[in-house]
């Protein structure tokens, strides 16, 4: 028999494929049905949000970090709002603090349930992602009632919080934290010692620490690799400080040590929200300043100053002093970074947003050389990624 | 915690004398060194491997674009060491012509950040090995977040129905993009027409 020549051959994989978790374009070179090359072609989503954050004022680029990684929207506003505080010096009341944590941590929670279920219906479990989105739901409807909009939130603001938790809410939140463990080990039977979902996971796409570190990865992928590395204990801030809670690590850096690592910093997520209620204290939930945050409404009907004063406020914007600053946060999928430049004006002169997804993504091609096709399905969705934060 | 980032940044500019160009630990509590760009990555390699430094993640390169400036371009990376908890800032000055080195050797993340630069500012980088687009459009022709690139771009994208395909024109636009200039002519930066006499 003639020898034959066989040829690595291009697979293109999405930018519609459900397992793209979005508006991934992968173009994969494979051999027989190994992996040689993967080379994600990202950008699909590109919007130029941080060429608009220089033309907009300040109070007007926080909804821009909502619209980054749309599943846990708050905690992308958290890294802007404090890169600005940073550069203006100001310290906010106590219990906006609280209501920040909290709320990270249902963006925490919100991010990790969709991420891990839908990982599961990746790998062939579909039940998991029904029960996740429930609990979304009602995770959503706290978003809701505070203010307003189930995703999009803009809650945060330059200075605090837009509106205090409304009658009720605080109960209602500390109802759904003893509800919601029940939940996750439904999830977990279902799951984490299930055969199929180990077979497809446990040692796939495994990254070692020094990998990780090389490849820039933050957060559960870090953790997962055996790093115990968390913003929240180690550069904490809001009330990060005053929490107990454990930093899960896993062991071996595979896809099914970073499903465990998001599953258990839910249960983790759930003791700090409850400590957050526990300790909840009273106070204004912006600073006073009516250079920063605008006056309260019925105050504008009476007072011509209060009146000025949001006038200004919500055309020029107040000036942030020149400087520079670069603030992180542990947002759901790792460090989220805020690169802050100003000039002095009331526009930020350059704002560059740091997303943990860019760079795990950048990291595919490394974890699935070298396994199967059906393998690059499940790193994807074990990484977390959303093309909302990669394009930007 | 000052006082410690001012003690590092005095430790890597005696180390590295010839590279560095300054330090600061600015008003934030950040320390930024600027260094020279041809010898970035013998300061991103020292910044990883000494050990009273130990930078082991490099988090993030960006561009700032400062169109006033010869050397129009800041080219700025974000270490961060785990071992100190410390963040360092360096920051290398270039122009359109001069390409800076690579980090990619040291820093494996640096990849895809250094083609965002390369996208977004037009700012080479050479021992790339992959220095292609990446955010922007196929086909893309500009440098998106240069100061003197418009806001609105210059071609706008549809769906041609006659020609079955994606077309590219102009951009047109009904209304213009409207800025407004708010600054008060008394906490304005700029000196006003007449101000000379007051002074």
């Amino acid at each position: 028999m003639a020898e034959s020549q066989i040829q690595n051959y291009t697979i293109n994989f999405g930018p519609q494929h459900p397992a793209a978790h979005g508006v991934l374009r992968l173009i994969l070179e494979m051999s027989g049905e190994v992996v040689d090359r993967a080379d994600p072609h990202v950008g699909l989503l590109h919007r130029g949000t941080e060429k608009l954050i220089e033309h907009k004022t300040y109070m007007q680029a926080t909804p821009y970090f909502d619209r980054l990684d749309y599943v846990g929207t708050m905690n992308q506003e958290h890294a802007f709002v404090l890169a600005t505080e940073n550069l203006l010096g100001i310290d906010i009341p106590l219990r906006a603090k609280f209501i920040r944590t909290l709320y990270d941590e249902i963006g925490r929670i919100l991010n990790h349930l969709l991420n891990v279920t839908a990982f599961i219906f990746d790998v062939g479990g579909m039940t998991p992602l029904l029960y996740g989105f429930e609990e979304r739901e009602k995770l959503m409807e706290f978003y809701e009632r505070v203010c307003g909009a189930r995703l999009h939130a803009n809650y945060y603001r330059i200075g605090g919080v837009s509106a205090d938790l409304p009658d009720g809410l605080i109960e209602d939140i500390a109802a759904w934290c003893e509800t919601f463990p029940a939940v996750l080990d439904d999830i977990e039977t279902l799951a984490t010692e299930n055969r199929i979902f180990k077979q497809r996971v446990v040692d796939i796409g495994t990254v070692t620490a020094e990998q990780a570190l090389d490849w820039g990865f933050t957060g559960p992928n870090l953790r997962a690799s055996g790093i115990a590395w968390d913003l929240r204990k180690s550069q904490p801030y809001e009330v990060y400080d005053q929490m107990d809670f454990d930093i899960p690590v896993g062991k071996n850096g595979d896809g099914y040590d970073r499903y465990l690592v998001r599953v258990l910093e839910m249960r983790e997520s759930v003791k700090i929200m409850k400590q957050c209620i526990a300790k909840m204290p009273g106070g204004p939930v912006k600073v006073e300043s009516a250079k920063i945050s605008p006056p309260p409404r019925a105050e504008m009907k009476r007072s011509m100053e209060s009146l000025i004063h949001h006038f200004k406020l919500f055309t020029e914007g107040f000036h942030v002093p020149a400087g520079e600053t670069y603030t992180a946060i542990e947002a759901p999928k790792g460090e989220f970074a805020v690169y802050l430049v100003s000039d002095g004006t009331g526009k930020p002169y350059r704002c560059k947003i740091r997303p943990p997804g860019y760079v795990h993504l950048q990291a595919l091609e490394m974890m699935s050389k070298g396994h199967m096709l059906a393998d690059v399905v499940a790193n994807i969705g074990s990484i977390d990624i959303v093309f909302g934060e990669i394009d930007r | 915690m000052t006082q410690a980032l001012k003690d590092l940044g005095e430790y890597i500019a005696q180390a590295l004398p010839q590279d560095v160009l300054g330090t600061e630990v600015n008003r934030c509590g950040e320390l930024v060194i600027e260094a020279r760009a041809a010898s970035i990555v013998k300061v991103a390699t020292f910044l990883r491997d000494d050990t009273g430094c130990l930078f082991k993640q490099l988090m993030d390169v960006c561009g700032v674009d400062w169109p006033g400036r010869e050397q129009r371009f800041d080219v700025v990376y974000n270490f961060l060491s785990m071992k100190h908890n410390q963040r360092v800032r360096v920051k290398v000055a270039t122009d359109e012509e001069t390409p800076v080195p690579s980090v990619t050797g040291v820093f494996s993340s640096a990849g895809w950040f250094e083609r965002e630069v390369w996208d977004m500012y037009g700012v080479t980088f050479s021992g790339h090995p992959d220095l292609r687009r990446i955010l922007s459009d196929y086909g893309f022709e500009g440098h998106a977040l240069r100061k003197d690139f418009p806001l609105t771009g210059y071609v706008e994208m549809r769906y041609d129905d006659e020609a079955k395909k994606v077309v590219y024109e102009p951009v047109k636009l009904t209304q213009d993009f409207r800025s407004f200039d708010f600054l008060s002519p008394w906490e304005g930066p700029g000196l006003l027409p007449g101000d000379e006499k007051a002074s």
